[in-house]
């Protein structure tokens, strides 16, 4: 496969979370606000790319019977630098994300790349991939996100947007869907991009 | 006829190669809407009936009816018409007539929209569905919730409850109760607690009348707000005013609630009309009654609250979650034997979140909703029971 598409195909046609389901248990917990699911998204990437290439860089060297325990070594590895690296220098969002940046070793994209990609490519390909599989997963998550905090909390990012003189308490109309903090319209949502997404591509309905 | 004759002649436009051939679904369901559809079943057995979704559904409007006039009548005597005259209740009703209107045209209007919308882009006809869950979503509300949550439920019910699903009939939940599932949840302050009701006075300098001043003070006025408007308004628990309120009170329903539950007793004439007519099913509600009953008396004979059982049946949307809510037949087990247990898990269901759970004051719709999602359940384990007896008979005679 070309190396281009290798990289566009999970952002969309073949997208980790709306199409293979993937990786929903975060998606669902880490996108009330904008903010911790970027940062997420981002560590994910990072995780899946790099245990891409050293799975990939070590893929003839370890035998099939035991690979399923180098892998977890390497992710694991990965992930205590990412979780270490957001306590150090983005404590507030690594408190809002708390269990759910370790729980990335748990993630299924990841370990699913190595399994399926890694262990059968060159290392170049291999970290394309888990940066393509890691920002199709991002994409996601900053749209649902997107939805939950601007109609959840009225902000984007932490900014506010709906002006405060709109909301009922301050004599308008407006009240915030407090529906979008719960994880059952996370689900919802991501339940409606898949939709859509299926509506404009024709070859992924089933018959 | 005039009309007759004008429909047929704007027909072609609409039909297949027509100019607004894309309008086709709605100009059909217009069409079946003014005069009965002429198309005749070509081949194939079947059965004829009078009984088609629409005559079904403009029944249940109909056994709605009662309760919503009641319900009009009652927005006006909270607002403070108490004048028991002729002329003081229908001020009071004129009053509940404009509340509540726009209501119900917000939600037909959100409703059907999406519908039509829907229809034409799957190329089918437009079913009548919601004909009723258009009346019964206004008539779930607390009394002046804003229009555009409203419209913001009606939409995610029939979106994300309805058409997700393939449309009419193949719905999991009852769309109305999930419209109102879905604005308790999201707009939790507006749909129960003290935000519920905001007496604006614009309808009232509208219509050129003065309320009974003192009245609306103390029906409008903080410390009746906490018990008004939603449909757990009066709980068995923690509720103050529900000792003040007598049982004939919440039985005729002169009491705060949402709009169209209040009133037991029109509820009631409803369910005679619907029975009588056969549109809905005895079982159910019945055993929704029964079961209600029963787990009152059993929190009652145990101590854990002193309400009586009955309370629960009269007071909040008990009732009308039972006749018009459960009994809706998409959404309802499908067997006999499975209505019954249906039904008594519904009674049984709401009556224990009442008492135990404080924080969902309103146990009917989490209940209903909660035994929707069973109901496939209970009848497969009906069907496969009676499958299994009657291999059983096979086995004895041989």
């Amino acid at each position: 496969m070309k190396l281009s598409k290798n990289f566009t195909n999970p952002l969309a046609a073949n997208n980790p979370v709306i199409v293979q389901i993937l990786g929903i248990c975060s998606a669902l917990a880490v996108t009330v606000k904008l903010e911790p699911a970027f940062v997420m998204g981002i560590s994910v990437t990072f995780v899946c790319a790099f245990s891409n290439l050293l799975m990939s860089l070590l893929r003839n060297s370890v035998p099939s019977r035991i690979r399923i325990i180098v892998q977890l070594v390497v992710i694991a590895t990965l992930v205590i630098v990412v979780d270490q690296v957001l306590r150090a220098f983005m404590y507030d969002v690594s408190k809002q994300l708390s269990v759910y940046v370790g729980l990335i070793i748990t993630n299924c994209i990841v370990m699913g790349r190595v399994e399926a990609f890694a262990l059968g490519n060159k290392p170049w390909a291999s970290f394309v991939d888990g940066i393509a599989n890691g920002l199709g997963y991002t994409i996601i998550l900053v749209m649902v996100a997107f939805f939950r905090e601007l109609f959840g909390s009225g902000s984007l990012f932490g900014q506010t947007i709906i002006p405060e003189s709109w909301y009922i308490a301050n004599g308008g109309f407006y009240s915030n869907t407090g529906l979008m903090l719960f994880p059952p319209m996370a689900l919802i949502i991501v339940g409606c991009i898949i939709w859509i997404h299926r509506t404009i591509n024709k070859d992924l309905q089933e018959k | 006829m005039g009309l007759r004759k004008f429909v047929d002649k704007i027909k072609p436009t609409f039909s297949e190669g027509g100019k607004l051939s894309f309008l086709h679904s709605t100009f059909g369901g217009f069409e079946t809407f003014l005069y009965a559809p002429n198309i005749v079943t070509k081949r194939g057995a079947h059965i004829r009936d009078c009984n088609d979704i629409k005559r079904v559904m403009i029944t249940v409007v109909v056994a709605l009816i009662p309760a919503l006039l009641f319900g009009m009548y009652n927005i006006g005597r909270l607002a403070g018409f108490t004048d028991t005259s002729c002329a003081g209740i229908f001020d009071a009703f004129l009053y509940g007539l404009i509340e509540m209107l726009p209501m119900i045209v917000v939600s037909y209007g959100t409703g059907l929209a999406i519908e039509f919308i829907f229809a034409e882009r799957r190329k089918h006809e437009v079913y009548e569905g919601f004909l009723v869950s258009g009346l019964l979503i206004p008539l779930v509300m607390p009394i002046g919730v804003p229009l555009w949550m409203v419209a913001v439920a009606t939409a995610f019910a029939v979106i994300i409850g309805k058409e997700v699903f393939g449309g009419t009939g193949m719905n999991v939940f009852n769309p109305a109760l999930l419209a109102r599932a879905f604005a308790f949840f999201a707009y939790t302050p507006q749909m129960s607690g003290e935000k519920v009701w905001f007496e604006s006075g614009a309808i009232h300098n509208f219509l050129g009348l003065t309320p009974n001043a003192a009245e609306a003070a103390t029906t409008s006025g903080a410390t009746a707000l906490a018990n008004l408007g939603d449909f757990g308004a009066l709980l068995p628990e923690g509720a103050q005013t529900v000792t003040n309120c007598a049982a004939l009170d919440a039985f005729f329903g002169f009491i705060p609630g949402s709009i169209g539950e209040t009133s037991t007793l029109a509820i009631l004439i409803g369910a005679a009309i619907l029975l009588f007519t056969g549109v809905a099913s005895w079982r159910i509600m019945l055993s929704v009654f029964a079961g209600g009953l029963a787990m009152g008396y059993v929190f009652q004979a145990t101590g854990v609250t002193d309400y009586e059982a009955y309370y629960h049946l009269i007071v909040g949307g008990f009732a009308f979650g039972a006749v018009f809510m459960a009994t809706d037949p998409v959404t309802a087990a499908q067997t006999n034997a499975g209505k019954w247990i249906y039904g008594l898990m519904i009674g049984v269901l709401a009556v224990l979140i009442r008492v135990i759970n404080p924080a969902y004051p309103e146990g009917m719709m989490l209940s209903i909703l909660f035994m929707n999602a069973m109901a496939p359940l209970i009848d497969y384990f009906v069907v496969e029971r009676n499958i299994a007896r009657r291999k059983k008979l096979i086995k004895n005679v041989k």
